[in-house]
């Protein structure tokens, strides 16, 4: 793996890439459409966020 | 070039002799020094063997898992609840939502009984019994569009099971939290250091939180950063307040904890989640690899002895003065998280199985995963086995035995056989800059003790390395009772919502304010009860605790054996049948002794009626209990604890026996299936972690036609 691949895996791992991947998705499947501006998809996928806890 | 199966046997046959090699000696060595590093070597040549084989049988024969088949987060894909994630990314998530404070708690208790039963449960557990029941789970709720485990457990076994499952998992919560707690409680009791740096992590949380809703949305990464570097500065804080005139406003007594813990409970899950909860899951994840590395690190550069015995008097007698009960069934009670943990199948039933990219990547995220959670409940216990077992013992029995002075407690290791004196107990506190370390039962501190010697051999300060420890076992726990409140939460308001509707709603703030404070209100109370308890609250919480872990996972299990039956799978029903059983006949030996054992230090009710028989005979004073309150006391927790251990024996016998009933039924007349439609797939992604070589080949295949990953 190189430098810019860990860098790239350790954004997913935190979900720092999810805006990208969701302007990627949005373009695949709902091509044309509109798509929400960035601190607005960040402020809904905060307060989606569910706890998933465990012992 | 040599053969396929040449390679498998030159790496194969070196890895199952040096395992054998490790169990031998293990098993062998008695009373001379064994080296820590035997059990690393047991533990990873049993995975590796395990994973290699077992997994890929249940795998490729019995699930049969179909890389043509596209799995619900691709035919789903809704960019949010489903989408193909990373094999990679997705093991990560589900190990940091597996992996909490629990793999590192039971085993420093289960040390008690030497350094042996535990290791063998740990790794035998998590191969046929843990890593299974998470691995199968996670494969018919993915079959299922991710289904929970209590959609599960209605849909297949029927609404009795349904209602066990979700009683299961309440009650469970509340005992885990309660349990959770008060191994805070006993950290932080007396302890300013340590209190103030835990204090910390709230402010920096409620910073972290407003930095990504207001200042940069989206940078996870730095704000973790940051968030990171100002907790190992509240570690160096904490050291300064405890030296200086804020001592005393941060010296709290275990009842003051409680009461802040409760109330800090009960805001911090009615906080919108932007606020606290996502802060501390994104700080909890990234402490977690660090503490997972950190004792990795210490023990290859410590290579320290093992100072327990491999098998103590107390795994045979009985008595030991942690968690009363002998061997069996008691070591595979405080063991559960790490071996074979219930709760798993809540995580591997509903969010993982709906971001699964491919069938068979279930095998590295559902067994490996759990592989993984086993080998740090391993080096726990390790660590809890290199320090002075005088020492353990002075920290983890209970707090009354052990009297209120230095000289009270040496006394009461040294009547256990074991010694320690006054001069040494200072002194160990001393070098950890605690006042006092007797009396910190509950597995956290031990293991800080543990991991601090482990790695104060060769990066300095004991002290700074014990509290960071505490910090981050207390950050994880506090990150679980403030997402298991809001979780029990949500189950209570769904619940009561199906016979009142207006309960059910989400955002009616008297509902919400009134769940919470139910959920609070029942871990409070357990709480409230365990940091009085004169019995000791861990050594009487804590079988609690383990039985009901281990009986989700009997729901679990009997829910996978029912889905292999039903779905033309029986002939191999035993991957699940035989752990289901073993682990009914551990739950059921261990509540039947909790209730009804004459033996007062294991059963609740021969202690209630020691305790009551006393009163009615006029003493003010029995063992422990110095105060007719205290006996009353005794009198009340020892029936509601033994009420509950009756509850969750009936609780396995009901899903037990209703599975079978459904067992019989479907082997009479098969069953409709249940399973999605199949959906061919358009998808590829190697199965693996690490792409083999035929995987590369058909990765630049597939990257050439444009469709790669």
């Amino acid at each position: 793996m190189t430098w810019g691949g860990l860098w790239g895996f350790l954004r997913d791992l935190t979900g720092e890439r999810a805006y990208e991947r969701y302007l990627d998705h949005r373009a695949r499947r709902h091509p044309g459409e509109p798509v929400l501006a960035e601190k607005e998809f960040w402020r809904r996928r905060t307060d989606a966020h569910r706890p998933r806890t465990c012992c | 070039m040599l053969s396929r199966k040449t390679r498998q046997l030159a790496i194969w046959v070196p890895v199952a002799a040096l395992g054998a090699v490790a169990w031998t000696i293990l098993a062998l060595a008695r009373g001379e020094n064994v080296s820590a590093v035997w059990i690393l070597f047991a533990a990873l040549a049993s995975y590796a063997i395990a994973y290699r084989f077992y997994s890929r049988f249940i795998v490729k024969t019995v699930l049969r898992a179909d890389d043509g088949r596209a799995t619900p987060a691709e035919v789903n894909d809704d960019g949010h609840d489903f989408q193909p994630t990373d094999r990679r990314v997705l093991f990560g998530h589900h190990f940091a939502a597996i992996a909490g404070a629990g793999p590192l708690v039971g085993p420093v208790l289960a040390a008690q009984m030497g350094y042996l039963p535990g290791t063998l449960w740990i790794i035998i557990g998590v191969i046929f019994a843990g890593a299974v029941q998470d691995l199968v789970v996670l494969f018919f709720s993915m079959r299922r569009g991710g289904r929970s485990l209590g959609q599960l457990a209605r849909d297949e076994i029927g609404p009795v099971g349904g209602i066990a499952a979700l009683v299961a998992v309440l009650s469970i919560m509340v005992i885990l939290l309660a349990v959770l707690a008060l191994v805070v409680v006993n950290a932080l009791k007396a302890s300013p250091w340590g209190t103030f740096s835990i204090a910390m992590t709230v402010p920096i949380a409620l910073f972290m939180g407003l930095y990504l809703r207001y200042l940069r949305p989206g940078r996870i990464m730095e704000i973790s950063g940051i968030g990171a570097a100002l907790l190992v500065l509240s570690v160096f804080g904490g050291r300064w307040v405890s030296e200086s005139g804020w001592a005393d406003a941060f010296t709290w007594s275990g009842q003051t904890l409680t009461l802040v813990l409760i109330g800090y409970g009960f805001v911090a899950s009615v906080l919108p989640v932007w606020m606290l909860l996502a802060p501390r899951d994104y700080l909890s994840a990234f402490m977690k690899v660090g503490v997972v590395v950190m004792l990795g690190i210490g023990i290859l550069a410590a290579l320290p002895t093992l100072r327990t015995e491999a098998v103590t008097s107390f795994a045979r007698n009985g008595d030991g003065p942690v968690v009363a009960g002998s061997l069996f069934p008691f070591v595979f009670i405080t063991i559960a998280c790490g071996a074979l943990s219930g709760f798993h199948a809540l995580i591997s039933s509903g969010t993982t199985p709906k971001l699964i990219e491919k069938e068979s990547q279930i095998r590295v995220i559902g067994y490996g995963g759990m592989l993984t959670e086993s080998f740090v409940a391993i080096m726990a216990l390790i660590a809890a086995c290199v320090i002075d077992p005088g020492l353990y013992y002075a920290m983890n029995m209970p707090g009354p035995a052990l009297g209120p002075t230095l000289e009270s407690a040496a006394g009461a290791v040294t009547s256990l056989g074991f010694t320690i004196t006054p001069d040494q107990l200072s002194a160990a506190a001393r070098d950890v800059g605690e006042s006092t370390l007797v009396a910190r039962s509950g597995g956290a501190p031990t293991l800080a003790v543990g991991i601090a010697d482990l790695l104060s051999s060769t990066l300095g300060s004991k002290a700074f390395w014990y509290h960071f420890a505490v910090m981050f076992e207390a950050l994880f726990i506090l990150t679980t009772v403030d997402a298991g409140t809001r979780v029990g939460r949500f189950m209570l308001q769904d619940t009561v919502g199906n016979v009142w509707k207006k309960a059910g709603d989400v955002s009616w703030k008297p509902g919400l304010y009134g769940s919470s404070a139910i959920i609070v209100g029942a871990w409070g109370y357990f709480l409230w009860t365990g940091v009085n308890d004169p019995l000791g609250g861990i050594n009487q919480l804590f079988p609690l605790f383990g039985i009901a872990n281990q009986l989700l996972a009997a729901i679990a299990l009997a829910v996978c054996t029912t889905l292999l039956i039903k779905t033309g799978r029986a002939k191999y029903a035993w991957i699940t049948a035989i752990p289901l059983a073993w682990d009914a006949v551990v739950t059921l030996t261990a509540s039947w002794q909790k209730v009804f054992s004459d033996d007062v230090k294991v059963g609740f009710f021969a202690q209630r009626a020691l305790y009551q028989d006393a009163l009615d005979a006029g003493k003010t004073s029995l063992g422990n209990a110095k105060t007719t309150g205290q006996m009353e006391q005794v009198v009340t927790n020892a029936t509601v604890d033994g009420v509950l251990a009756a509850f969750f024996a009936l609780c396995v016998i009901v899903v037990l026996a209703d599975a079978v009933r459904v067992w019989i039924g479907a082997l009479r007349r098969p069953a409709p299936t249940t399973e999605d439609p199949y959906v061919e797939s358009k998808l590829w992604a190697p199965a693996g972690l690490i792409p083999t070589a035929e995987e590369r080949v058909m990765m630049k295949e597939a990257s050439g036609r444009g469709a790669g990953p």
